[in-house]
C-alpha cells in the first residue's frame, strides 16, 4: 500500500461508521486464553462470574481460618478492621454502623472485592468455591441468606441486600453560597451553584 | 556533579506520614505550605495506596484493552510510548481531602488539613487514541480499570470521561513516573477523585455498565443526612487554601507578606480568587498567577500588610461554571455531619487561618 492510500482507508471507514482499521497497528492482539486468566471483575447481574459453588458451612471453616483474625470471629471487626456484620436499620440513626449487611448494595460486590483483595497478606489466592463460600457465611452472619444457601454464578447475583435501593446519583452542585453584599459592589454575578454541570 | 541529584542539604520539606494499623495501606501528605508555583515536585507527591506499592519490571508490562472492542489489544510499554503522546499539567486530590474539616477537625497546617492534593506534568496517551485503536462497539457504555497491586483495585468509568481527556500516562514531571504514583502505568483523570486515577495499571475492560466495585458501591461514597449515599460523585469540586502565611508559622512582625496559596476546580477553571482578611465582612479579587490551567491548580497572591492586630484568613474561588466556593456551614447544612463509611469525601469548603498578635497563625 502506498502512503497516500493508508489515510484515505482510514477516512473511509471512519466516515462509513463501521469499526475502524487499527490507525497504528501497535500492540498484538490478546490471546482469548491470557483475557480469560486476567479477567477477574463481576458485574451486578453476575456477568463475569466463574463456574462453582460454595455453601455456608464450607464458609465457615474458610472465615475461621483466613479471615477471623483481623475481622473478628463474629464479623464483629475491631478498632483498626472493619465490621463485616451488622448495622442493619441504623443509617437513620444517630450512630449509623456501615458493613456488607447494612450497607453494601450488591453481593457481586462482595464476591469481586473478596477474590481480588481478600485476604490482605495473600490477595488473589481464594479460589472461586473458596470465594462462593466466605461470601455465603459472611452473608449469612447478616442474616441475608439462610444456613442452608449455597451461593454459584445463578443464585449470588440473585442475592437481595437490605441497602440496594440506599444510593443516589450526583445531585452536585448542591451547596448554594450565599449573596453577599460585597458581590453588588464589584458588580460580579451572583455565584451559580445551581448551574447544569457543563 | 552527580548522576542523579539530590535537593540541598538544608531543604528538609517532606510529606507526612501517619502510621497505618495495615502495612502497606494508607496515605502520606503533600507539605503544601513548602511549595512554589502549581508544579509538586514527584518526590513530594501524596500517596494513597490500599495494598502497598508494587515493584514492577517496564519490560514485563503489559496494558490489556478488552471487552466490548472489535480488537482486543495487548500493548507493551514500548509500545505504547510509539504512540503520539501529549502531556499536560492536572492537579489529583483524594475524595477523602479536607474531610476533617467536614468533620470540625481542622488541619492544624496546609499539609495536614488539604494535603491530598499534588500537581504534576503527566506525559502518556489519550486514552481515547487507545480505544479508538481498539475499537468501540455499539454497547460500550463504561469501562473498568484495574490496577496491578496486591488488591487488583478496580473502578468503573463512563466511556464519555474516557473519550474526553483521559490520559494513560507513563510520565510525571519529565521523568517516569514514580514507583508510588503507579510505575510505569497509571490512567490520569483530570479533575476526578483521585482513587479513579488507577496506579500501576494493567486491564481496561469495556462494558456495559458500570461492575459496581468495591471501592465505588460501597466506600468513596458520600452519606447524606436522609441515610441515603451518593454514588458516582467523580469531580472534585473548586476549592482552594491559602499557604502562606498559614497554620503553623510564625509572622515576623508587622509590615509587608505575599498571601499565597493554591486554587482548584474539578470542572475547569479557575477564574477568580478572593481573600478577606475580616471574617468575611469584606473581599479583595487577589491575582492569579500564570498558567491557570483547566483542572490543574493556580497560584494566586494578594499583597498584604499585617499591621498587628489579631484576624482571619481566608480566600474563596470561582470556576469558569460560575460555581463558588461555599463556605464549611453553607456546606454542612445540605451534607450533615454524619460520616460514611470512610468518613467524609468531596468537602471543599472554605478554610480560615487565625492570625494572632504575637505573629503565630493556627487552625482554630
Amino acid at each position: 500500500m502506498n502512503k497516500t492510500a493508508t489515510p484515505l482507508l482510514v477516512a473511509i471507514c471512519f466516515w462509513a461508521g463501521t469499526a475502524q482499521t487499527p490507525q497504528y497497528n501497535l500492540g498484538k492482539r490478546a490471546a482469548p486464553e491470557e483475557i480469560h486468566k486476567r479477567d477477574i471483575s463481576v458485574a451486578p447481574d453476575g456477568t463475569g462470574l466463574p463456574a462453582g459453588h460454595g455453601n455456608v458451612e464450607e464458609g465457615r471453616y474458610i472465615y475461621k481460618a483466613l479471615c477471623a483474625s483481623c475481622h473478628g470471629d463474629r464479623g464483629q471487626g475491631s478498632s483498626e478492621y472493619p465490621a463485616l456484620v451488622g448495622g442493619q436499620g441504623t443509617l437513620t440513626s444517630k450512630e449509623p454502623v456501615f458493613t456488607v449487611g447494612s450497607y453494601w448494595p450488591y453481593a457481586t460486590t462482595l464476591w469481586d472485592y473478596t477474590r481480588r483483595a481478600m485476604p490482605y497478606q495473600r490477595p488473589g489466592t481464594l479460589t472461586p468455591d473458596e470465594t462462593y463460600a466466605v461470601t455465603a457465611f459472611i452473608l449469612y452472619m447478616n442474616g441475608i441468606v439462610d444456613e442452608k444457601a449455597e451461593l454459584n454464578a445463578k443464585t449470588l447475583p440473585k442475592v437481595r441486600m437490605p441497602n440496594r435501593d440506599g444510593f443516589v446519583p450526583d445531585p452536585r452542585p448542591d451547596v448554594p453560597h450565599r449573596r453577599l453584599s460585597s458581590w453588588d459592589k464589584t458588580g460580579i454575578k451572583e455565584p451559580r451553584n445551581h448551574s447544569p454541570r457543563p | 556533579m552527580g548522576g542523579y541529584g539530590e535537593r540541598s542539604s538544608y531543604e528538609k520539606s517532606i510529606r507526612y506520614v501517619r502510621d497505618s494499623a495495615t502495612p502497606g495501606t494508607g496515605a502520606s501528605r503533600t507539605p503544601l505550605q513548602d511549595l512554589y508555583g502549581i508544579i509538586t515536585p514527584s518526590a513530594l507527591h501524596f500517596e494513597r495506596h490500599h495494598a502497598g506499592v508494587p515493584q514492577i519490571d517496564p519490560r514485563r508490562h503489559e496494558l490489556l484493552i478488552h471487552g466490548l472492542v472489535e480488537h482486543e489489544l495487548v500493548f507493551t510499554m514500548n509500545d505504547l510510548r510509539r504512540f503520539p503522546s501529549v502531556s499536560r499539567i492536572h492537579f489529583i486530590e483524594c475524595a477523602g481531602n479536607s474531610g476533617g474539616e467536614h468533620a470540625g477537625r481542622p488541619g492544624a497546617d496546609p499539609q495536614r488539613s488539604h494535603g491530598l492534593l499534588s500537581c504534576s506534568e503527566w506525559t502518556g496517551v489519550p486514552l481515547k487514541l487507545l480505544l479508538t485503536e481498539a475499537g468501540l462497539r455499539a454497547k460500550a457504555h463504561w469501562l473498568v480499570a484495574e490496577g496491578a497491586d496486591a488488591s487488583r483495585l478496580a473502578r468503573s468509568l463512563p466511556l464519555t470521561k474516557a473519550l474526553d481527556d483521559v490520559l494513560v500516562a507513563y510520565g510525571q514531571n519529565g521523568e517516569a513516573l514514580r514507583p508510588e504514583q503507579g510505575y510505569p502505568l497509571r490512567l490520569v483523570v483530570p479533575g476526578w477523585e483521585g482513587n479513579v486515577n488507577i496506579k500501576w495499571l494493567g486491564r481496561i475492560q469495556v462494558t456495559d455498565q458500570p461492575y459496581m466495585t468495591r471501592d465505588e458501591a460501597a466506600f468513596y461514597t458520600d452519606f447524606m443526612p436522609d441515610g441515603k449515599a451518593r454514588q458516582f460523585t467523580f469531580a472534585m469540586e473548586a476549592k482552594s487554601i491559602i499557604t502562606r502565611p498559614a497554620g503553623g508559622q510564625v509572622l515576623d512582625g508587622r509590615g509587608f507578606y505575599d498571601i499565597t496559596g493554591l486554587a482548584w476546580s474539578g470542572r475547569g477553571t479557575i477564574t477568580r480568587v478572593e481573600i478577606s482578611t475580616d471574617d468575611g465582612k469584606s473581599w479583595q479579587e487577589a491575582q492569579l498567577n500564570a498558567p491557570v490551567l483547566p483542572r490543574a491548580v493556580t497560584r494566586f497572591s494578594l499583597p498584604w500588610r499585617w499591621d498587628g492586630s489579631e484576624m482571619t484568613l481566608q480566600s474563596r474561588c470561582t470556576d469558569d461554571t460560575g460555581y463558588t466556593q461555599p463556605t464549611r456551614e453553607e456546606l454542612v447544612s445540605i451534607r450533615g455531619l454524619r460520616p460514611g463509611p470512610d468518613g467524609f469525601g468531596h468537602y471543599n469548603g472554605i478554610k480560615i487561618w487565625y492570625v494572632h498578635r504575637d505573629g503565630k497563625v493556627s487552625h482554630e
